[in-house]
């Protein structure tokens, strides 16, 4: 497996990653602790939910001649 | 004597053979790490009732380094990129970036475990607990700041009501935060005292042999990447090809790293 289809994997999980970590502190904003540190995370991993998949779209197209091997 | 398939496939496994090197190292980590979260888990979710500590870590810098990993993640295939591209000037450029990520992630971990090893977890002889950092300590005392109290028999997963109980106390007073005053303590009055290293309590030792070795990793491939940086990185000239392909071998090291970083974070930080 080359480097290309490693990162490609690891935008997937860290996106899931994103996905877990905004529903973790969506959740204690709403029931343990409505402090802006809670709101700011919620912030990021939305930020983060649109940023990589249309970084890793990005990445695809720019080395589309480079082999997944 | 010329080492063969440097920069072409092996005709039988169709790839250079650094390529094949690395991925049988990753296989030994992959069981290397595997077998300490499967540690972390099984000790989790055997402890008994309140036993087990949660919410001792810092949120806020776990999610900063989370974030420099995946920003070092895009420099470091960034910088192989444009090596495929020919583009010497934009590899150094990315290269460095990624080095610089990778020593604020070990400044930043260096700061959270000195802030651990400062934290003093004391049993008092009325049975009480207290926790916070420590300020001074002479022959007869010692001084916490930011301190919590709550009975010790309750054990240290009870930590996190005795905070936000503590929270509400103070809101309710009209304060902001709980704890205000240092706390004095004489050592005639102490029972037993620890600081929160990997000798505290099994959390703590699961958590210091995860991060730190992680942490190790993180300074092996920093190294590594700042000499292809560096001084390694005069083989462009004479060898592209073979650069290009050692520059991928590192990336791949370091994207097994920060995956790794990527489920050591939900674990320990969140969950």
């Amino acid at each position: 497996m080359s480097l290309k289809a490693f990162h490609i994997i690891f935008v997937a999980v860290s996106t899931l990653l994103f996905v877990f970590f905004g529903t973790w502190s969506l959740n204690q904003y709403r029931t343990v602790d409505s402090s802006e540190m809670n709101l700011a995370y919620i912030i990021i991993s939305l930020a983060g939910l649109c940023v990589l998949p249309v970084y890793g779209w990005y990445f695809l197209k720019k080395l589309k001649h480079v082999s997944f091997l | 004597m010329e080492v063969p398939y440097t920069v072409k496939n092996r005709p039988d496994t169709g790839l250079y053979n650094a390529k094949i090197g690395i991925w049988l190292f990753l296989a030994s980590e992959v069981m290397l790490f595997g077998a300490l979260f499967s540690s972390y888990i099984l000790l989790r979710v055997t402890a008994q009732e309140g036993e087990w500590p949660t919410e001792l870590l810092n949120v806020p810098i776990g999610t900063v380094n989370t974030l420099v990993l995946i920003l070092s993640s895009v420099t470091v295939v960034m910088a192989w990129a444009s090596l495929k591209l020919n583009n010497f000037k934009k590899f150094k450029f990315y290269q460095g970036l990624t080095v610089i990520c990778a020593m604020i992630f070990v400044m930043i971990k260096s700061y959270e475990y000195r802030d651990k090893f400062t934290h003093h977890d004391v049993i008092l002889t009325n049975g009480m607990r207290v926790d916070g950092h420590l300020v001074e300590e002479t022959s007869e005392y010692i001084v916490l700041s930011h301190p919590l109290e709550y009975p010790a028999e309750k054990g240290i997963g009870y930590r996190p009501t005795a905070l936000h109980e503590a929270e509400e106390e103070a809101n309710a007073h009209g304060g902001g935060h709980h704890h205000t005053e240092d706390r004095k303590i004489m050592l005639s009055d102490i029972e037993k005292r620890t600081n929160w290293g990997p000798w505290a309590n099994t959390y703590f030792a699961i958590y210091f042999t995860l991060t730190g070795l992680h942490a190790l990793h993180v300074i092996g491939g920093a190294l590594v990447m700042a000499y292809f940086w560096g001084p390694g990185s005069r083989m462009w000239k004479k060898n592209p090809e073979q650069f290009t392909n050692r520059i991928e071998v590192s990336g791949l090291f370091w994207h097994f790293v920060d995956l790794v970083w990527i489920f050591l974070f939900p674990i320990l930080y969140l969950l």
